[in-house]
């Protein structure tokens, strides 16, 4: 697993430019992800890997598009100091897991090898040795996560048709 | 237990009698809105669930207004897409060209936007109904699938900044100034997770269109919603709009906010965002001279009929520079008949402006307006992103209309109040 690590206000418009959302298929989505911020990442990124963040990721335009690419390209999950509220919410909703931990996001580089607990919310960084404690969701919001995502979680409560 | 306008609102739409920062809730939507971009994501996910029935089809709302009038085949196929789902359920408020405006310029011009009521939409802008004293945030396109399934959405309880806004705006100071100049105070996630409630005795003077301006750029300061009172302009505004009746809302006098924040509009300059942050405020004077090579007034920040009266004011009679496109959009079909009645679209035109059919377009790159390598625009939209509007060396500029049109004559960004002294 790689890193990939990113500063303050990553927005989704560099996450998935608005030029390529006229294709919402998840490959081609994939293809451009993290176009505009990090012109490799596409070409380099592998299932498994971590995109580590500072304040304020994903924030700007609602497209679920952001995470959807990001998801589809195999990363594992998005941990950062926060989160812009639209992408948090859309990452729940598709079932995407991310972290809010500053301490995590300081004290893990580029190189290291990390290993991420979702249902503790315990990020281990195995290069260092040092360990942090992710703030846990609530409750209600664990159950979309397990059941899949927001619809997933419809159905098995019997609300929707 | 005291609550906020916010927290009002969210209580009764979630059948509570009180709510508190933090909750998480489910509550009982007014509206559910997609755009050409989002729905189709919405309705794969809709119907890739196996859900057959939406819960109210007068209360979607599905308006085609990002790529279209179509831009290519792509396009053309989402468009196709939300055109067809939109037929197989008779929904209502369904918005094609010829009928479309710019979502959220369109939405409360047709009264589907009412005080009191609980509104998502699958666009982020969707804030800016917090004007009508609304309850109006944007979501993703899931919340939308699951918003037309069920009429339901899930919210954790936001607290708010009080924003006190004091005094009345100057000459060439308007509504965009004022959300610019906020934004630049408490930065992109100042209001992360919260409200912004305004208020105060320099509201009043504030028409409906300076305040959708400020509840349309809320979620650039990170907010959940933006919201206003409820006052004799919002029910003049609302006259002959709609047929329900609507609840209005007050902050509790008690309410808990998290911050204070207080807005002297009467020392309030005309205030522009730099590249690449709508943070990165300064005041038209710090930055005049800086050279543009496009102008863009419209979007649905600055769409509206007075945007285009301030634009005109400043364009009647002069000339866009040389070397500089100046592009005019309004918002929707009923502004640009009322610009046409008014003599503006003359004034753009005579000026050497191009003026379009509407369209969010140039605003987010779509088209109708791209900025090529290293070009510079300065436009009345609401994103100053890197590549928002064209490749990631191209740059954006964000400012009111009047700043716009003054900077289109000159040619670089420059202070209305100075050009129309000369």
């Amino acid at each position: 697993m790689k890193i990939y690590k990113y500063g303050d206000n990553v927005d989704t418009d560099v996450i998935i430019p608005a030029r390529y959302l006229n294709a919402p298929d998840e490959a081609s989505l994939a293809s451009h992800c993290m176009e505009d911020i990090d012109a490799d990442f596409s070409k380099t990124v592998e299932t498994g890997d971590i995109i580590i963040a500072g304040n304020n990721f994903g924030c700007g335009s609602s497209r679920e598009h952001a995470p959807i690419s990001i998801k589809a390209c195999g990363v594992t999950c998005v941990i950062a100091k926060s989160f812009a509220r639209i992408f948090y919410r859309n990452a729940i909703n598709i079932g995407f897991p991310i972290m809010e931990c500053p301490e995590a996001v300081d004290g893990i580089s580029p190189g290291d090898h990390i290993a991420v607990n979702f249902t503790t919310g315990l990020i281990e960084n195995e290069t260092t040795g040092k360990r942090y404690q992710a703030e846990p969701f609530p409750a209600f919001v664990n159950g979309i996560i397990e059941s899949g995502g927001l619809l997933n979680s419809l159905k098995a409560r019997g609300i929707a048709k | 237990m005291s609550m906020t306008m916010t927290q009002k609102i969210l209580a009764k739409a979630a059948g509570l009698k009180s709510v508190q920062a933090g909750q998480l809730i489910e509550a009982g939507l007014n509206l559910v809105l997609g755009n050409d971009i989002t729905t189709p994501v919405a309705i794969a996910e809709f119907d890739k669930a196996g859900f057959t029935q939406i819960f109210d089809r007068d209360k979607i709302a599905i308006v085609l207004d990002h790529y279209t009038p179509c831009k290519d085949i792509k396009a053309a196929q989402l468009c196709a897409t939300a055109r067809n789902f939109a037929n197989r359920f008779s929904i209502t408020n369904f918005f094609d060209v010829g009928a479309m405006g710019v979502e959220h310029a369109l939405i409360p011009e047709k009264g589907l936007a009412i005080p009191g009521d609980a509104i998502i939409g699958a666009d982020s802008h969707t804030c800016t109904y917090g004007a009508l004293g609304a309850f109006s945030t944007g979501v993703g396109s899931t919340d939308m699938a699951a918003g037309m399934a069920t009429g339901q959405a899930w919210f954790k309880v936001p607290s708010a900044i009080r924003v006190t806004l004091t005094g009345t705006l100057s000459p060439f100071v308007s509504g965009k100034d004022i959300i610019l100049h906020l934004i630049g105070l408490i930065g992109v996630d100042g209001a992360l997770y919260q409200s912004l409630e305004f208020t105060g005795d320099g509201v009043a003077s504030l028409e409906m269109d300076d305040r959708f301006t400020i509840c349309n750029m809320a979620i650039e300061a990170g907010a959940k919603n933006g919201i206003f009172p409820v006052d004799d302009r919002t029910r003049e505004y609302m006259k002959g709009r709609t047929s329900r009746d609507f609840t209005v809302f007050e902050a509790d006098t008690d309410a808990e906010y998290t911050q204070e924040v207080v807005i002297d509009l009467t020392s309030l300059k005309p205030t522009v965002s730099l590249p690449h942050l709508p943070s990165n405020t300064r005041t038209v004077d710090e930055v005049s001279g800086m050279p543009i090579q496009q102008v863009v007034i419209g979007s649905c920040t600055n769409g509206r009929l007075k945007d285009l009266r301030e634009a005109a004011a400043i364009l009647k009679g002069k000339k866009v520079a040389d070397g500089v496109r100046c592009i005019v959009i309004p918002a929707t079909q009923q502004i640009t008949l009322e610009a046409m009645s008014e003599g503006l679209i003359q004034i753009f035109i005579e000026a050497g402006a191009a003026v379009s059919t509407p369209t969010c377009g140039p605003c987010l790159g779509g088209h109708m307006g791209v900025l090529a390598d290293g070009e510079r625009a300065i436009a009345t939209t609401n994103r100053n992103f890197v590549g928002r509007m064209g490749p990631v060396s191209s740059e954006i500029i964000l400012s009111s209309p009047a700043v716009a049109a003054a900077s289109a004559i000159a040619g670089c960004v420059t202070n209305p109040a100075a050009l129309m002294e000369v």
